[in-house]
């Protein structure tokens, strides 16, 4: 094994890590902080990567093909206001119904994310949509001859840094944030305090919702687009919120970092497909001895 | 708590109005539906029409590449009803949706021999799906067009195969990479049968026509993540990566080949399972240059084919696209019709000696049903992926090639007729 092999693990681990942070930072907001196992998670993911499609199919009609990288760009904030929206609709519909009701609540969004699938496949086609990448995102940065760092993987990686920053700066640096915590803390107390736990409820899953719109237009980058794009990540996602430990953000990012790093490890000893299964028997041991994950919330809350 | 109270007795208010009015207004619906459908069927027909049952996954992930093979299959009774259908009679299709469940395959073959009284099936695509429905055709001893290319190893007398064996796609297009002076291979595919087998086929065939195997990978179906596999490939440096992942993974995996800068120049794939179809969604900038061996191509320029797309999408939209599996259902539906007339009569038993040896003209050109097999004779190419998604055709095995489901690299079994296999005397 070459040393360019050696650092293009290093780096494919740590763009692994990235794109499996970005799409289960929403899953721990929403199941993390929420408490709702979400099984159309997944969705709001496909929505954000339809975002990107139909607005680079409407740049593309209007401008002309070379407008696929501003498209792009748009289409990042565009595919957080869409998922959060229809994140908004689902709590309010639905979710709000099921809090307190786990057993019910994955039946339900279970339901939905079949519901969701099947839209997409009457509207868009139950074929696979081609985005094409922006021109400013082909190629890549040639560290050495035969390690080449695509752009793209770069971009996701900054990406979802800046999500991440600005998720920590919501949670922890706003008043809103602050309600979030607290409610997901002790929510009779917050009550009791006067805060409106519904409104944060809502306002909660939508914000969850909406940064799996982010990751969808993300992974549209490196993967398919297509009515089945959420349920190829959701298992990741699942497994890095509860490998990380619920209620916490530095949780998931060691959830994520801790899968991403060692899954490429694995494979490259093994094969793809056992280098998961060796990957998933290891977290199940590990959370034998440690079922609140890697990082716990602690509370006062008898949950 | 106070709303949650408040919750309760809207939600009771909600229901109880209209469900007094939902069954009654339901059962009337369905009455005066039934009857209109009724009503129409009995004025239009004057011969009784023959029911042709139609079973393949309109929805479920499967339905990404079966709703394209039924719309070809519906096309072909179109075209022969508009020219008078079979001995006078119209051809009825009666479609039942598999659902990308296999269970459910099985379901809809019973109802469709046992309830609707069809003919004949057309369908299925995955070979789970076929394994699951074979048990029903042969209780019942009916007849079923499978339009896939497949690993082989079957020969059931219920079964027509209008799709490639591996010596019709597989074997030829390892030969053609041989000649070409790709001798390095890299086995890449999806973890369950289909590739399994067909690597097999491969390796085998490596051995034997002096190729040599650097590399050999599975991953799950719906994996997304190639980087490691990308690595991998690069450190084996082979001449050829020979690819039969399928679904999703592909997408994925042209894309990351394309990002970490490999191009077809550097690292040429050889694919089974992509085609016309696939390639708008994986987008053609990213399989430029890169091979896939079939029987049928789009840009096949004859006039049987020019006429059978045109159909196509004057029928369907401007945007779609032909390709194999589409084709080979298309002229298995004539070839059905075909031994209909031949017959005389639509009875299955009657239809399934009457199809052997049957030769019909078909888009990909003349294709004739093996007699002892119940596959199909069909010619072989190898096509390069253009810029716009279409087939540059480089190669061709010019005439049809003779299929042979049990290949002796892999098997020591021979088919006698359909249904009989035995082992191969030493």
């Amino acid at each position: 094994m070459g040393i360019e092999t050696l650092l293009s693990q290093v780096f494919n681990g740590l763009s692994l890590s990235s794109v499996l942070l970005l799409v289960g930072l929403g899953l721990s907001i929403t199941f993390g902080i929420m408490g709702v196992i979400n099984f159309a998670h997944g969705e709001f993911l496909m929505v954000g990567a339809y975002v990107v499609y139909v607005l680079q199919t409407l740049f593309s009609k209007l401008y002309g093909h070379g407008a696929s990288g501003v498209s792009f760009l748009i289409s990042i904030p565009l595919s957080f206001f869409v998922a959060a929206f229809l994140g908004f609709l689902l709590e309010k519909v639905l979710i709000r119904f099921l809090y307190g009701r786990p057993y019910e609540g994955i039946l339900a969004t279970w339901g939905c994310s079949l519901i969701f699938q099947q839209m997409a496949r009457n509207i868009f086609g139950a074929n696979n949509v081609d985005v094409a990448s922006p021109k400013w995102l082909a190629g890549g940065v040639e560290v050495m001859p035969g390690l080449q760092l695509p752009y793209n993987r770069l971009f996701i990686l900054a990406l979802t840094t800046i999500c991440v920053m600005g998720i920590y700066f919501y949670l922890y640096r706003t008043a809103q944030g602050r309600r979030m915590r607290a409610v997901m803390q002790n929510r009779d107390m917050s009550a009791c305090l006067g805060i409106r736990t519904r409104k944060v409820d809502t306002y909660t899953f939508a914000l969850g919702s909406g940064l799996a719109g982010v990751a969808g237009s993300a992974v549209s980058l490196l993967g398919s687009i297509g009515p089945s794009t959420g349920q190829n990540y959701i298992i990741d996602a699942f497994m890095v919120v509860v490998l990380g430990g619920t209620g916490r953000l530095a949780g998931t990012i060691a959830g994520a970092l801790v899968m991403g790093v060692l899954n490429p490890v694995f494979e490259l000893i093994s094969t793809s497909s056992m280098g998961k299964v060796i990957l998933f028997i290891l977290v199940i041991l590990f959370l034998q001895g440690k079922p609140q994950g890697l990082f716990s919330l602690k509370t006062r809350a008898l949950d | 708590m106070f709303s949650m109270k408040s919750r309760n007795l809207r939600g009771r208010r909600f229901l109880r109005i209209p469900q007094k009015f939902i069954l009654p207004i339901l059962i009337a619906l369905v009455f005066v539906s039934g009857g209109t459908v009724f009503l129409k069927y009995a004025q239009a027909v004057e011969k009784e029409p023959i029911k042709v049952g139609i079973l393949h996954s309109l929805s479920g992930t499967m339905s990404i590449s079966e709703v394209a093979v039924k719309d070809g299959e519906l096309l072909a009774i179109e075209e022969i009803n508009a020219q008078g259908g079979v001995l006078g009679r119209k051809i009825v299709p009666i479609i039942e949706d598999g659902a990308s469940d296999w269970p459910t395959f099985a379901e809809k073959a019973k109802k469709l021999i046992m309830k609707d009284k069809v003919a004949v099936v057309f369908g299925c695509w995955t070979s789970a799906s076929r394994k699951a429905v074979l048990p029903v055709f042969e209780k019942y001893d009916h007849l079923l067009f499978y339009p896939v290319q497949y690993e082989g190893l079957e020969a059931s007398k219920n079964i027509i195969y209008t799709g490639a064996t591996a010596n019709q796609q597989i074997m030829p297009g390892v030969t053609w990479l041989l000649k070409n002076g790709q001798k390095k291979f890299y086995l890449l595919g999806s973890d369950y049968v289909f590739p399994k087998t067909c690597n097999l086929i491969v390796k085998a065939q490596l051995k034997a026509e002096g190729g040599t195997l650097v590399g050999e990978e599975y991953t799950p179906l719906g994996h997304t993540e190639y980087s490691t596999v990308i690595s991998k490939i690069k450190a084996a440096k082979p001449d050829v990566v020979f690819n039969s992942l399928n679904g999703d993974s592909n997408v994925a995996f042209f894309k990351q080949l394309r990002a970490a800068g490999i191009t077809a120049k550097d690292i040429p794939t050889m694919s089974v399972s992509i085609a016309e179809d696939e390639i708008r969604g994986i987008g053609a900038e990213n399989l430029l240059g890169h091979f896939a061996v079939w029987n049928y191509f789009m840009s096949m320029d004859t006039p049987d084919n020019k006429k059978f797309v045109t159909a196509y999408r004057a029928r369907y939209g401007k945007d779609r696209v032909t390709d194999d599996p589409i084709e080979a259902n298309y002229f298995g539906v004539y070839l059905w019709a075909k031994a209909v007339e031949k017959a005389g009569t639509p009875d299955p038993l009657k239809v399934r000696a009457a199809v052997r040896g049957l030769k019909f003209k078909a888009p990909e050109g003349e294709v004739t049903v093996d007699p002892t097999n119940n596959h199909v004779h069909k010619i072989v190419q190898v096509g390069k992926v253009k810029s716009d998604g279409q087939f540059d055709i480089i190669w061709s095995s010019g005439k049809p090639v003779a299929p042979d489901p049990f290949p002796s690299l892999v098997s020591n079994k021979i088919v006698l007729e359909p249904g009989k296999i035995v082992d191969r005397k030493k």
